[in-house]
């Protein structure tokens, strides 16, 4: 079991040269009001823009790069972004190659609106399999699903070791290895793992670069690869979940409002003990 | 009738209070199967503390499960759901339970839902999205429903457990082991509750001027979790863990007391559907009050003194 559903990984980069995939993925605004239509959200009708929580990714896997000779002219590893999501997708893209990565995949396929993590983490997996990569990154979750799965079942379809929630990441290209601090309430674990692995990281693990000027120019010129599901030779799959309903819940109605007058506290403790809340 | 599996959540010796939850609604779909994935010789205090309806208990010890994290765990888990087909696996949506669930769907070839804030018999999940303004019901379609229920969406059922133990011993496979936890620190408790567990939460804002004593102290009086927004945590004020909102936790207590927050949509999602909301604030027009079972306009650092003062005299 479990093996039986693991992707054949091609030859890793040459020893020292490390070839790094960061997961990136177009969300509504953060900021902006969802709304779900026939049991899917509407992601046609509202701003799109890189989900916020990838940008600590690219940013940590620049920074590791960086580290080691870069990923810009005569630099020996590479940063490539790999997203899935509609031909729209690219604007984010753009701005994720504007910060320094080399180039992207992105996967679109009218058969890949609405699925689910099971197929989202599938096609990436394939992708990553395909490229020959010796990590992965990716943000903790994306702000619009937030299941925060799909760093683990990436992990999981490709045997690769899994280090999410990393607060902090060290790689040493040499012996390759990757070690963490995973960050999560239940405590801080010091983990590591030789490549290939899939590191998931957290958002106060460093602070995102804005795009210079120079990067957004580059930025226009460097290579988004397109690709279907058919070129993947995976077949399209009906999400494994269904949505029987989605309705907008009732705007809470507020309640007593006062005016400190000097008599709140007290009005906010009887508030407290009518409510049996203390 | 079916079986289902919950998985026990539990840290150090201690079973936590999620998993009586998860049994509770279990037990509403079939017999409920606990799952304990401990170290070696731990396996039955874990099971002789177990409370709430459980008809049976799967002990499997290894101490694979503390070296090599989520991925030994999952599979040890996945060999188990595919050996006995239960109709549903629930687990604790924290970030080990979600990581757990979503490798074991990968494994055994399931749907998966996430942050179900309860499930219904017929298996029907219900969730709260975009920042609590829909409701969404599903339903997995394919394989083994799994599903991750928040902690405190539901109230527990606190039955004396009576369940058969059964000891399973399974051998983790090799590519579940490859990224090893060398240490493990426990977290840094200030002997307040967690976040997400909590069923009183007091968070401080942009309006605490990053002075977060007054909010620390009436949290303590009220055994309190203590959240911070956004702004707060951005600007070094209070440690990011503690940031409730769309880009942090996500809280659904009995009671959230919001102290000098204004209530971006940011922070909203993160705590929307708790069941009494509580607003502390000087702008009157701040958007939060929208939410306020009760709001004060006025001053934190003159209302919550007073308030903790209050609380401690009604408890002695």
């Amino acid at each position: 079991m479990g093996n039986s559903v693991l992707l054949p990984s091609k030859g890793h980069s040459n020893l020292g040269d490390m070839k790094i995939a960061v997961c990136v993925k177009q969300v509504p605004d953060s900021w902006a009001e969802k709304k779900m239509v026939d049991g899917v959200l509407d992601r046609v009708n509202v701003d799109a823009v890189l989900n916020e929580l990838d940008e600590y990714a690219i940013e940590e896997a620049l920074r590791i790069v960086e580290a080691h000779g870069g990923n810009q002219e005569g630099g020996a590893h590479s940063v490539t972004l790999i997203s899935m999501g509609p031909a729209r997708a690219t604007e984010a893209i753009r701005k994720a190659l504007s910060m320094g990565a080399n180039n992207a995949i992105l996967i679109t396929d009218p058969a890949l609106a609405g699925s689910d993590a099971l197929l989202t983490s599938k096609v990436l997996a394939k992708v990553i399999s395909d490229g020959g990569f010796d990590l992965v990154f990716c943000g903790t979750e994306s702000t619009d699903a937030r299941m925060s799965v799909i760093p683990a079942m990436i992990s999981a379809r490709l045997g690769w070791a899994q280090l999410t929630f990393a607060g902090s990441v060290e790689v040493d290209p040499s012996s390759s290895k990757v070690s963490i601090t995973r960050v999560t309430d239940t405590g801080v674990d010091s983990m590591s793992a030789q490549f290939p692995a899939v590191v998931g990281v957290i958002e106060k693990i460093n602070e995102p670069r804005y795009p210079s000027f120079k990067g957004i120019m580059s930025a226009k010129k460097k290579s988004i690869e397109s690709r279907d599901l058919a070129s993947l030779g995976i077949s399209a799959q009906k999400p494994w979940s269904q949505v029987i309903d989605a309705t907008t819940r009732p705007a809470r109605q507020a309640g007593i409002k006062i005016v400190d007058d000097g008599s709140a506290s007290e009005k906010l403790v009887n508030f407290l003990a009518e409510k049996k809340l203390i | 009738m079916s079986n289902v599996f919950i998985v026990v959540d539990f840290s150090g010796d201690k079973v936590s209070k999620t998993t009586a939850q998860l049994a509770t609604v279990a037990a509403r779909i079939g017999d409920v199967t606990a799952i304990i994935l401990s170290a070696s010789g731990k396996g039955d205090a874990l099971a002789s503390s177990l409370v709430g309806p459980i008809s049976n208990v799967v002990v499997v010890e290894s101490n694979d499960f503390a070296q090599f994290g989520v991925a030994a765990s999952a599979d040890g888990l996945g060999q188990l759901v595919l050996e006995r087909k239960p109709v549903a696996l629930l687990v604790a949506s924290h970030a080990f339970g979600k990581e757990i669930a979503g490798r074991v769907a990968v494994i055994c070839e399931s749907g998966i839902i996430t942050d179900a804030i309860d499930v219904a018999s017929d298996l029907v999940a219900t969730q709260v999205i975009f920042g609590g303004s829909t409701t969404v019901h599903s339903k997995v379609t394919e394989g083994c429903a799994i599903i991750t229920l928040r902690p405190n969406s539901i109230e527990a059922k606190l039955d004396s457990a009576t369940p058969i133990i059964e000891k399973v011993s399974l051998t983790i496979n090799e590519s579940a082991k490859k990224a090893i936890i060398n240490s493990t620190q426990p977290p840094i408790k200030g002997g307040r509750p967690e976040l997400t567990e909590a069923s009183v939460v007091v968070s401080g804002g942009r309006g605490t001027n990053g002075d977060f004593s007054a909010v620390e102290a009436f949290a303590d009086s009220l055994g309190a979790a203590v959240g911070a927004s956004r702004a707060a945590t951005d600007a070094g004020w209070y440690p990011h863990s503690h940031q409730v909102g769309q880009t942090g936790k996500t809280v659904s207590p009995q009671l959230y007391v919001a102290c000098g927050i204004s209530g971006a949509i940011q922070h909203r999602a993160g705590m929307q559907t708790s069941k009494t909301i509580v607003v502390i604030n000087k702008d009157p027009e701040a958007p939060i009050f929208e939410l306020a079972d009760f709001g004060v306009v006025g001053d934190l650092f003159a209302v919550l003194p007073k308030a903790t003062e209050g609380i401690i005299a009604r408890k002695s």
